[in-house]
């Protein structure tokens, strides 16, 4: 085993300390060492966006991130999203829309789409399938998580 | 993936000097988003890992319309559509950085790490040689220039030597009446490697094209300068059939190979194209 590095970093808004090798990714560390299992692990290779998180506010696929590239981070994970207890309207529409299937894309797809309506509240369809091209489905076809999305900006800017 | 140290380099001597120590053995950490895969699938090895991102001259840029830009390597991707006087400067440049990877990609990947990856099919790199960038190193012995278009020497493998990196690239400032433009071919809508990529660069004058320049990617062992049909260009009008010409004879210097995203000669059919239409996109945006 190689030798463990400590990193000190923000997640969903509380300092973390975590040991890691220089090896591990940051969703390695995320599952295996925080036990935080919302991002997921699809390709491990930076196609499919399962894994996506925020890392200072941006979407990155956090299996090409290394773990020891977290410090003086802030990170945001899936499991971040609801806000006391209550689901966040993205989590709340792809709910009613069905828009997951197997459910391994979504904590990426709610991320990326987290981000993408915090930037673009009004984003239109077009806007969406090209932000959220990063994240792959398998199931759904994705018509699905555009309405799903597309409701939820809705929501989110008549709110 | 086999473990390895990390050190995140804080100044450009510091990175020159371990990555002199350890010669192959070390490799540079920029976005990440090609040498975390090829180390996790054993396709590079490392016993040293040499994160950048904290060298100031590798993570900012400068744009002066009268000076031109200095992009630093690892900048990433994102940074560089969304400002809009850069991207407004150097519309190819903006292209390709806002179709490599997905956003997920774009926030971490950086233009300096599509060049030292040095993939024949590499999105940035065509709309760098249509430009006229040239990539500013630091080593051992000090900074030197390389023209983009010399900077690959064959798939994976570029100019840098033991101790050297590259700084930023530097392109020439925004010429009146010019325009330029990259687009690749591939079968999906998004995310994919590009089966042919071409980038052109125009600078119009008295009506008729000045001077101009074509990129290529995915049709050679590296991606490449189209020369004659570049040099064509000049005192042409800038119509559909000089486009058309160029396409062909961009077709000339390409020595495509067929492989799963492609056959060679489909690949030759589509360099004609993506010239054609990179050149008619690039005089629009010259204002021809």
């Amino acid at each position: 085993m190689g030798k463990k590095l400590h990193v000190t970093t923000t997640i969903n808004g509380e300092q973390v300390e975590f040991l890691c090798e220089a090896r591990q990714s940051l969703l390695e560390v995320l599952r295996d060492v925080l036990g935080l299992t919302g991002a997921k692990e699809g390709c491990n290779n930076g196609n499919c966006g399962a894994c996506t998180v925020l890392f200072d506010g941006l979407p990155v696929d956090s299996c090409l991130v290394l773990g020891v590239e977290a410090e003086g981070a802030t990170i945001q994970t899936v499991e971040g999203i609801a806000c006391d207890g209550r689901l966040h309207p993205l989590q709340q529409c792809f709910l009613e829309g069905a828009a997951l299937q197997c459910g391994v894309c979504t904590p990426g797809f709610l991320v990326a789409a987290k981000a993408l309506l915090d930037k673009h509240p009004h984003a239109t369809e077009e806007q969406i399938r090209f932000e959220l091209s990063g994240n792959l489905c398998r199931c759904t076809g994705y018509d699905k998580i555009v309405r799903a999305v597309m409701e939820a900006a809705k929501e989110m800017t008549h709110a | 993936m086999k473990d390895f140290e990390y050190a995140a380099a804080a100044t450009l001597d510091e990175a020159v000097s371990l990555l002199a120590a350890r010669g192959e053995r070390a490799k540079i950490l920029a976005g990440g988003t090609d040498i975390i895969v090829q180390l996790r699938e054993g396709l590079r090895e490392a016993d040293l890992v040499v994160d950048v991102k904290k060298i100031p001259e590798i993570m900012t840029y400068r744009f002066d319309p009268a000076s031109g830009l200095s992009l630093g390597a690892a900048v990433p991707c994102y940074r560089i559509y969304e400002d809009g006087d850069v991207a407004a400067a150097y519309p190819a440049l903006a292209d390709a950085a806002r179709i490599i990877g997905g956003w997920q990609i774009q926030s971490r990947a950086s233009i300096g790490g599509n060049l030292c990856n040095s993939s024949p099919a590499a999105d940035s790199i065509p709309a760098l040689i249509a430009l006229g960038a040239a990539c500013k190193i630091a080593g051992p012995e000090g900074m030197r220039s390389v023209p983009v278009e010399q900077f690959c020497t064959s798939p994976g493998k570029n100019v840098l030597r033991r101790g050297e990196l590259l700084v930023s690239i530097q392109f020439p400032p925004p010429a009146a009446k010019s325009g330029s433009h990259y687009l690749r071919f591939i079968p999906r809508n998004e995310m994919d490697i590009a089966v042919v990529g071409a980038g052109a660069w125009l600078r119009m004058q008295d009506g008729v094209i000045a001077e101009g320049r074509i990129g290529l990617a995915a049709v050679a062992p590296t991606p490449k300068l189209a020369e004659q049909a570049s040099r064509f260009l000049a005192g042409k009008p800038a119509s559909e059939e000089t486009f058309r010409q160029a396409g062909e004879l961009a077709r000339q210097s390409a020595s495509p190979i067929s492989d799963m995203r492609g056959p060679a000669q489909y690949r030759l059919h589509l360099v004609g194209v993506l010239t054609r239409r990179a050149l008619a996109k690039a005089a629009e945006r010259a204002g021809a």
